[in-house]
């Protein structure tokens, strides 16, 4: 990892028109950097907007406010050629193998539509080559090429979708919830295979996943979100370690670990949110975890807390560190 | 305590077009009184057909409960019970929580109704200040309205009033839980109820599973992938793999003494919080056998780093451990090699 950023988000805004008068806030004010070779994990409950972030960063929607830059140039504003090449330096691997891949086409057509596309290979004898070298990359062979998708088991599919992503040699991977589909066991061979791949090819992943364990096995630096906007960020060992705001405390409570005498331990000092994430359309003004925060205070419901850098890069957004 | 529920050899199969699917091939576990166990697997391990047998919901065809199968509820075997036997088991007595809340849940009912439902379909009594009059709708419906506040539904009154889709994931599964509960079953069946809600809405139902269990002392059986969903609930533990119980026991000998190579990689497969290493993740390479031609010997040799050559030719029989601690696993036996093994081998006696 070095300090070349690759992406650099500045207060993005991405809003949903819902009806008259009505506008979903998916995406409200959000600034991140992403550095070359770094894994930044983007964490949140259901609807807290991550999907959408990430979606934003590669220009797949398209942005309400703000700014994406990729190695300086802004995403959304991209043309021809210039997109072109982003599209092939920027992938994105889907959240559901089932749905992302089509079941009309061949696995081989499936993994050699971007290498076609972007003409990367010079002859049917090279298409193949690579068509088989990604395969064997991600854990698959020969025979699996002429198959449909089918016939594959989710773990398989993801592999698949990986294999697909990789064939245009990629930069920088928005990873959507990549494994919340997959099995126990199946999930340690997907997040072994994306770390190796990583350090062979000196990939840039943004790690969207609701799974706070995951995250900070692969992650570098995590972000939490919380409705919409981002209320920490800071490295993967300093959030687990010194989690600052009360949502990040609560969500990393309630995260089971796989030992009942810890978690009897636990059950003493477990902070139990009450209630569900509230409705991201027309939000009240002010802090917007502030309902089911024990903290709050007459501030939190007037002013919106501004992320700020407590040291080191931990940066928090609460106003409980803002005396 | 007594027995509440005995499954004695179930095997479960479904008929389809590729051939027969062995999806339970000999299973055998029983429940006490007041007692919540686990059932842990991968998916397709027969976890899910295994709890719909018990409750009597395998559709015949395509699937066929194997002779030779018993279901004992106390006692009486439920695959011989009647129609009418079935139904009052089957609500009554026993009931389930499914995965997906949203598809369960009746889409052209309130939620207060299907409730009410439940009650009027298996009471035929209710305690009202203390005296038993008779059920009315009404009075079911004041009932339903309880069960909701009960599940720590805000506002029951309105709510009972809604329809599931006016519900949020969370709201569902309390829902569900709140029609399960409605005729104070003695057994439930609770199939990953959790899998699909986010991990703070997953404490604050497994926190509700777990005090009403207590509060009404029914028997849970809870099934789920996810070993950390269970550490704090569950007293004992089967590990189910390919239609098989691999391995059976305490919560403590299953966390901390794990006998069989599967148990041991699927608790080295999960990320933990509490521990800073951030080294490889240990993997269980490869996919689960198919079940329509089942391995002859051990299920999990395919994957299994110690495999021998046993394991591919015979299946391996239950070793004891004491205290109920069972793994069937061949590197047990006494000619195994101890080396190099995830675990002790020897025989355990406290």
């Amino acid at each position: 990892m070095n300090n070349h950023v690759i992406l650099d988000v500045q207060n993005l805004k991405k809003y949903f028109q819902v009806g008259k008068n009505l506008t979903l806030k998916a995406v409200d004010d959000v600034s991140f950097q992403l550095h070359e070779g770094e894994t930044l994990g983007l964490v949140g409950e259901s609807g807290c907007g991550k999907t959408t972030c990430g979606r934003t960063c590669l220009g797949l929607y398209s942005r309400t406010d703000g700014k994406v830059l990729y190695k300086g140039q802004d995403v959304h504003l991209m043309k021809g050629a210039e997109k072109f090449a982003f599209k092939k330096e920027a992938q994105m691997i889907f959240q559901d193998p089932y749905a992302s891949l089509n079941p009309r086409m061949t696995v081989s057509d499936i993994v050699a539509e971007g290498i076609d596309i972007h003409k990367l290979a010079a002859n049917k004898k090279e298409r193949d080559e690579k068509i088989f070298h990604y395969l064997n990359l991600v854990g698959l062979n020969k025979e699996h090429a002429n198959r449909f998708v089918h016939e594959f088991s989710g773990g398989q599919r993801q592999r698949i979708g990986i294999a697909r992503a990789l064939a245009v040699e990629p930069k920088f991977m928005v990873l959507d919830e990549p494994i919340s589909a997959l099995d126990v066991s199946i999930q340690a061979q997907i997040v072994n295979l994306l770390i190796k791949l990583q350090k062979e090819m000196g990939l840039t992943y943004l790690f969207v996943a609701h799974d706070l364990s995951m995250v900070k096995h692969i992650s570098d630096r995590v972000a939490v979100m919380y409705l919409g906007s981002m209320v920490e960020i800071t490295t993967s060992e300093e959030l687990y370690e010194n989690p600052l705001h009360p949502y990040t405390k609560a969500l990393l409570s309630a995260i089971p670990i796989p030992d009942p005498d810890v978690e009897l331990q636990r059950e003493q000092t477990r902070i139990k949110l009450e209630g569900d994430v509230p409705s991201p359309i027309n939000p009240a003004p002010g802090c917007r975890f502030k309902g089911r925060c024990k903290y709050a205070k007459a501030i939190c419901s007037e002013q919106t807390p501004q992320l700020k850098d407590m040291g080191n890069g931990h940066c928090v957004a609460c106003h409980l560190y803002n005396q | 305590m007594s027995k509440l529920l005995e499954v004695k050899n179930l095997r479960v199969s479904y008929h389809t077009y590729a051939g027969e699917v062995q999806s339970v091939r000999g299973v055998t576990f029983d429940v006490e009184e007041g007692e919540a166990i686990a059932i842990v697997g991968e998916s397709g391990c027969g976890k899910s057909v295994t709890a719909k047998s018990i409750m009597g919901l395998i559709k015949t065809p395509p699937g066929e409960i194997k002779a030779g199968s018993e279901i004992l509820y106390r006692g009486e075997n439920i695959l011989n019970y009647d129609k009418k036997q079935m139904s009052h088991y089957r609500g009554g007595e026993s009931a389930i929580i499914f995965q997906d809340a949203l598809a369960a849940l009746n889409p052209t009912m309130t939620v207060g109704k299907q409730i009410v439902e439940n009650l009027m379909m298996h009471r035929k009594t209710i305690m009202v200040d203390g005296k038993e009059v008779k059920l009315t709708k009404r009075l079911a419906m004041q009932e339903a309205v309880k069960m909701l506040k009960m599940v720590g539904i805000p506002n029951a009154e309105q709510r009972a009033k809604q329809y599931p889709h006016e519900y949020s994931g969370g709201m569902r599964q309390r829902a569900m839980i709140a029609i399960a509960f409605a005729c104070q079953p003695k057994l439930l069946i609770a199939d990953e109820p959790t899998t699909a809600l986010d991990v703070t809405i997953q404490a604050q139902i497994m926190d509700l599973i777990k005090d009403l269990q207590k509060q009404l002392n029914t028997s849970v059986i809870l099934i789920t992938h996810d070993l950390g969903v269970v550490a704090n609930v569950a007293k004992r533990i089967v590990v189910m793999y390919s239609g098989n119980i691999v391995e059976r026991g305490n919560a403590r000998d299953i966390f901390y003494h794990p006998k069989h190579p599967y148990t041991c990689a699927l608790l080295e497969a999960v990320p933990r919080l509490d521990l800073k290493n951030k080294q490889e993740l240990a993997s269980i390479e490869g996919t689960p056998p198919d079940l329509l031609a089942p391995p002859k010997g051990c299920p999990f040799s395919t994957r299994c780093k110690y495999c021998m050559e046993i394991c591919c030719e015979q299946a391996p029989a239950a070793t004891d451990f004491g205290d109920g601690h069972e793994a069937a696993c061949w590197l047990h036996h006494p000619l195994a090699p101890k080396d190099d093994v995830p675990f002790k081998t020897e025989v355990r006696h406290e």
